[in-house]
């Protein structure tokens, strides 16, 4: 017997859906209205005209990418340590990953000025290669728990200890076993990590402007406070960057070993066992 | 002079002891099965050997070379683990190929020695599968593969078969011991099936509570096992007390008298001692088989196709025997008096 359709599921989904997708789609309207009485893209052109725009992009693009790099040389190793030799840290690790989401980035960055300020011992905020540094830090701890997350999931799935003893029997030292066999097995696990690290680090607003950066966050805060469309077009592209960072995730996080990003020719598929 | 020597090993973890003084001797080539349920410490003697942990105190000597205290990644020694541990990310040929990468030779000889692996084990057609799109008993084979391209001087087996099914289990040992018998590899089998290690060992070491029990050849352990523990646990067996009359060896089973073939010298005149006798020994048909006859009543008959397993109360014992099933096979029914007949050199003395 078929079964009858879900009426109540799918108009909890309708709605829920509409209460996203609507705001969303009037704010792409509108940002198509900037040339009175015709639809156009001016208001993209506009945002992408702007010097400013290119420059605070850029910057918070590049301080996201140190930011998970970072990261990622911080989390992996440790988590990959934990599991192996110290079981019993876990739950205190995985509280201290978790930490970010308590402390609010407003008392971070007060405790940061505080800390690396003018008058303390490490004055990180006179310089400008000191206030970036402190900038990307504050990423690297924005994106712990989830970075953590990720990594440490990606590690439960697959048996470090004994591929680690299996390397191990087979003459690898640890760096060639950590290089060759768990981080190639926790990549993807990675790349996901990177790309929540991405899209929480590039329109962050808190950090960038109480440490006066030029990034991408206060930009956009700056701009929706000067122009009417501009901020609408930047608002339905920035949704573009991150549903596109949530999209390569998912590739990444589904993707077997041994597939290729475009399907391999039958020719070389067809290759022999020997090498 | 001994292969491998395992002498007087121990391993604690904080109070808990898990091998107490274990001392074994491999010869060349020897295929050894530790047998023991778990948390007997097989595991942990295995992983000694393979340089996973280190003993508390003793040492192992392998070929003549003190290892105690060498890290396993420069032991040469091959091991295969119960969940396989392929590298997912690599396919067949790279994981059977690893060990050689390592040791760096050359491109040309890991290709010959990896494809020798693959016929080995009859899988060269499978070299470009990953571990997820291979069965249970296929990936098991390229860990064997795996472990045994880099020409390790001793292989470790840990429990290999227990995630498998009941088929490829029994196919899968007689291959592994096929390649041992081939490639003349000195080998240590970890198993809680005595099946298992009765039927590919040379030897078997029966462990119990981190202590080696029995050590010796499949026929010994289950015809002559040397301790009560042994005697449960490899087979079935039934127990029945009995009263020493003489220590020349006649005993008392209920009210009949047993000429034991051998004397017991451990026990005194009036002590009990436990007697041991296998399901197949005895026999309550009318065949006369052995000299020996104890009147008792049956309490159950469980048919199972070819044997017919009899549950009886002798001399206020349980004790069940297994029968052939016949087509003139007539057994007792439960809550009738039946006959159990044995030859009394089929009786095994346990000690404790």
């Amino acid at each position: 017997m078929k079964k009858p359709f879900p009426f109540a599921s799918a108009l909890i989904a309708l709605v829920s859906a509409a209460y996203f997708l609507i705001p969303l789609y009037a704010t792409f309207q509108f940002s198509l209205q900037m040339v009175r009485g015709e639809w156009s893209l001016a208001a993209y052109r506009a945002v992408f005209a702007s010097d400013t725009f290119i420059a605070t992009i850029t910057y918070s693009v590049v301080a996201s990418l140190v930011a998970i790099m970072i990261g990622a040389a911080i989390v992996v190793p440790t988590i990959y340590w934990v599991r192996l030799k110290l079981p019993r840290l876990r739950p205190v690790i995985e509280f201290l990953s978790l930490l970010p989401l308590i402390i609010p980035p407003v008392v971070l960055v007060f405790g940061y000025i505080r800390l690396f300020g003018s008058s303390s011992y490490l004055p990180l905020t006179m310089s400008d290669q000191g206030t970036n540094f402190l900038l990307v830090m504050g990423y690297v701890v924005l994106a712990l728990p989830y970075m953590f997350r990720s990594v440490d999931n990606g590690m439960a799935v697959i048996d470090i200890a004994t591929l680690t003893e299996a390397a191990e029997s087979l003459g690898a030292s640890r760096l060639r076993t950590v290089a060759t066999v768990i981080f190639p097995n926790v990549r993807s696990a990675i790349v996901s990590g990177a790309f929540l690290t991405f899209s929480i680090s590039l329109g962050e607003f808190v950090l960038a402007s109480l440490l006066n950066r030029p990034a991408f966050g206060p930009y956009l805060v700056q701009m929706g406070q000067d122009r009417a469309y501009e901020p609408a077009a930047l608002a339905v592209m920035t949704f573009g960057l991150t549903w596109a960072c949530m999209a390569l995730m998912q590739y990444f996080a589904n993707r077997k070993p041994g597939s290729r990003f475009v399907p391999r020719l039958p020719l070389s598929s067809a290759k022999g066992i020997s090498p | 002079m001994n292969f491998l020597r395992i002498a007087a090993v121990s391993k604690s973890f904080g109070a808990n002891h898990v091998v107490k003084e274990f001392n074994l001797d491999i010869d060349k080539g020897e295929f050894i099965s530790f047998l023991g349920p778990s948390g007997c410490g097989k595991t942990t003697v295995l992983r000694m050997v393979a340089g996973f942990e280190t003993p508390s105190a003793g040492r192992i000597v392998l070929n003549g070379e003190d290892i105690t205290a060498l890290p396993s990644r420069q032991r040469n020694i091959g091991m295969v683990f119960q969940a396989y541990a392929l590298f997912p990310n690599m396919n067949v040929f790279d994981n059977v190929a690893f060990g050689l990468k390592v040791a760096g030779q050359p491109k040309a000889e890991i290709a010959a020695r990896v494809s020798e692996m693959l016929k080995l084990i009859h899988l060269e057609h499978l070299a470009d599968r990953y571990p997820y799109q291979m069965s249970g008993g296929q990936q098991q084979r390229v860990a064997l593969a795996r472990a045994l391209a880099p020409r390790p001087q001793v292989l470790l087996l840990d429990e290999p078969l227990s995630a498998l099914d009941a088929k490829i289990r029994v196919s899968l040992r007689e291959e592994i011991r096929h390649i041992q018998r081939q490639l003349g590899i000195t080998t240590i089998f970890v198993t809680h099936d005595q099946e298992e290690a009765l039927s590919i060992s040379d030897r078997i070491v029966v462990m119990n509570g981190g202590r080696a029990d029995q050590i010796g050849v499949p026929a010994d352990i289950y015809n002559r096992p040397a301790t009560r523990f042994v005697a449960s646990f490899v087979g079935t067996l039934n127990m029945i007390e009995a009263t020493v009359l003489d220590q020349s060896g006649t005993v008392k089973i209920g009210e009949t008298v047993v000429s034991l073939p051998e004397p017991i010298v451990h026990r005194q005149q009036g002590e009990t001692v436990s007697l041991a006798l296998r399901p197949e020994a005895g026999s309550l048909t009318g065949d006369l088989r052995g000299d020996t006859a104890l009147p008792g009543k049956v309490l159950s008959t469980h048919f199972l196709g070819s044997v017919i397993r009899t549950k009886l109360d002798v001399a206020g014992h349980q004790v069940s025997f297994d029968t052939f099933n016949g087509p003139e096979t007539r057994l007792p029914a439960a809550g009738e008096p039946a006959t159990l007949r044995f030859a009394a050199r089929d009786l095994l003395v346990l000690q404790d």
